[in-house]
């Protein structure tokens, strides 16, 4: 089942126990901020996968990988999976030179992300 | 774009947003709370924590953390001797002290012995400790190399020189608030004497009692009618209180006179106004023109008064307004040579000495406060003073209207002409 929500401005959609949440153009504090909000809210509401969509992200400041830093952190203490999708080369050179990559999975697309999620969960035999 | 490249756009992109931060002064902790993400960010440290140096409380209080002592709101304790070895580093310091300095915090803080603490970067502005950054490990889980000091240290320089910035204007503004109230406690002190000594020139003159104070009071009621600023209004009351100072190097026997005067005792009496002057032009008061309101008091508008016979536009406004409140009260109180004379007959007294002693202006702004007050316009300050001495005050009414009618173009005139 898949449904779509907004908080403020932030858009977010459910998919299975995955979430997936989608930044900014511009990912500085403002932005960053909700996401880290939104991805809080889904991981205690149970969510075991977060997927973070920056199909429409060109930038993140140093305050936003503080913030991405923050959601990793969080993600590891809930055990959940972090996947970034979409991201273009720039920030993915900016995520790699810094080590997030270390701690997050990166996927070209959503689709992608889906199938990274599924694979992380063990199946029903 | 080569790795090199890209970190060296990635640190100085966030040395620019960190300028921006630093100099918005609005909210100090917001701006070190997000100061202090973008210098986690520039690296992607995964924990770390920004305390400001209490040098009275020997401790760090901590502004900003991530990952460290985040729910404590307890200060870190911080000897004397520790923070004068961290100032001593300077605002660059090696990655082998960073180091150390970071374990020898830990080693301190057993609370905080499960937490990994990479580094300490002191933050030093002119030789002196602002505060401590601690820092964890990356995310890339990659030791901190001599570069990434580098551009660490020139961060937490700004960030020191934003902590800096921001108590030095906290501390003006202490400043300004504890001389303001310096100031004022001054003032207070300054009005408190003037009282004492308005008290002084009245206890000299035993038919007199209360007639400084008096005079003072009426010539505030006046001004403000006027319109004139609360200042002047209290420079005028100040004068008021002062007006005959000069009265204490008269002769006692002749204040004391129980007749009217002699033409020596006048000649005696008439040297109050510059005696005045000269006392008060000793003291640097607050309100400039006090001595020379005290000095023309008696001067009138056509020319015939004294010390100097100053005519019309030549006599001070304040002074105008004293001379009309001083003669106003010396006509309201009884005198050893005279009782006091009924209200009807004072403002005839005005009526008929208008324009030549009274400045019509200041005739109009006593009838129209006088009318105020009548008609429940304004607080009664006028009506408590004249109650004293007189019954049904409200039957000058018709009176005081008149007063207006016949003056009031004037007055008008007066001003237009000025």
């Amino acid at each position: 089942m898949t449904e779509t929500s907004r908080e403020i401005a932030v858009q977010a959609r459910s998919v299975g126990d995955a979430a997936i949440i989608y930044a900014s153009d511009y990912l500085n504090k403002l932005s960053g901020e909700r996401i880290e909000r939104e991805c809080r809210r889904q991981l205690e509401s149970g969510c075991r996968t977060l997927i973070i969509n920056f199909r429409d992200t060109e930038l993140v400041n140093s305050i936003g990988v503080s913030i991405l830093v923050g959601v990793i952190d969080a993600a590891e203490q809930n055990t959940a999976r972090l996947i970034f999708s979409d991201v273009n080369n720039h920030t993915a050179n900016l995520f790699e030179m810094l080590g997030l990559t270390r701690h997050v999975s990166l996927a070209t697309n959503e689709e992608e992300a889906l199938s990274l999620a599924s694979e992380a969960r063990p199946r029903a035999s | 774009m080569d790795t090199n490249t890209q970190r060296l756009l990635h640190t100085f992109s966030a040395l620019a947003d960190l300028g921006q931060e630093i100099s918005d002064t609005s909210d100090f902790e917001e701006m070190l709370r997000n100061s202090f993400h973008l210098l986690l960010g520039s690296l992607a440290i995964r924990r770390g924590a920004v305390g400001e140096y209490d040098r009275d409380a020997g401790a760090l209080r901590l502004i900003a953390s991530r990952g460290i002592a985040e729910s404590t709101d307890e200060a870190l304790k911080l000897a004397t001797d520790h923070a004068r070895e961290l100032a001593s580093f300077g605002s660059t310091i090696k990655l082998e002290d960073a180091t150390k300095e970071a374990h020898r915090f830990l080693e301190d803080h057993k609370a905080l012995a499960s937490i990994e603490i990479d580094l300490l970067l002191p933050l030093v502005v002119r030789e002196r400790l602002i505060g401590v950054v601690l820092l964890g490990e990356k995310a890339s889980e990659e030791k901190y190399s001599e570069e990434d000091l580098e551009v660490l240290s020139a961060l937490a320089r700004h960030i020191a020189v934003g902590i800096h910035s921001h108590r030095l204007i906290e501390e003006v503004e202490h400043k300004a608030i504890e001389n303001q109230r310096l100031y004022d406690g001054l003032r207070k002190i300054y009005k408190e004497t003037v009282h004492a000594f308005a008290a002084a020139i009245d206890i000299k003159d035993r038919y007199t009692q209360g007639h400084s104070v008096r005079v003072g009071k009426y010539s505030e009621i006046i001004a403000r009618e006027m319109g004139w600023s609360e200042e002047e209004v209290e420079g005028i009351t100040i004068a008021g209180y002062l007006h005959d100072i000069g009265k204490l190097i008269v002769d006692l026997s002749v204040i004391n006179s129980p007749e009217r005067f002699s033409a020596k005792d006048s000649k005696e009496m008439s040297r109050h106004p510059s005696a005045g002057y000269e006392i008060l032009a000793r003291i640097n008061h607050p309100y400039a023109e006090i001595p020379l309101m005290a000095r023309y008091h008696h001067e009138r508008i056509d020319g015939n008064g004294y010390p100097d016979g100053l005519k019309g536009d030549q006599i001070p406004p304040g002074a105008k307004i004293v001379t009309l409140a001083d003669s106003f009260d010396a006509m309201t109180t009884d005198r050893p040579y005279r009782k006091k004379l009924p209200l009807e007959d004072v403002l005839e007294d005005f009526r008929a000495n208008t324009g030549t002693q009274f400045d019509p202006a200041v005739v109009c702004a006593f009838c129209r406060a006088f009318l105020n007050e009548i008609e429940g316009k304004r607080e009664r300050r006028l009506l408590n003073l004249i109650n004293r001495n007189y019954d049904k005050v409200e039957n000058v009414t018709p009176l005081l209207n008149e007063l207006l009618a016949d003056f009031d173009g004037a007055a008008m005139a007066a001003s237009t002409n000025n």
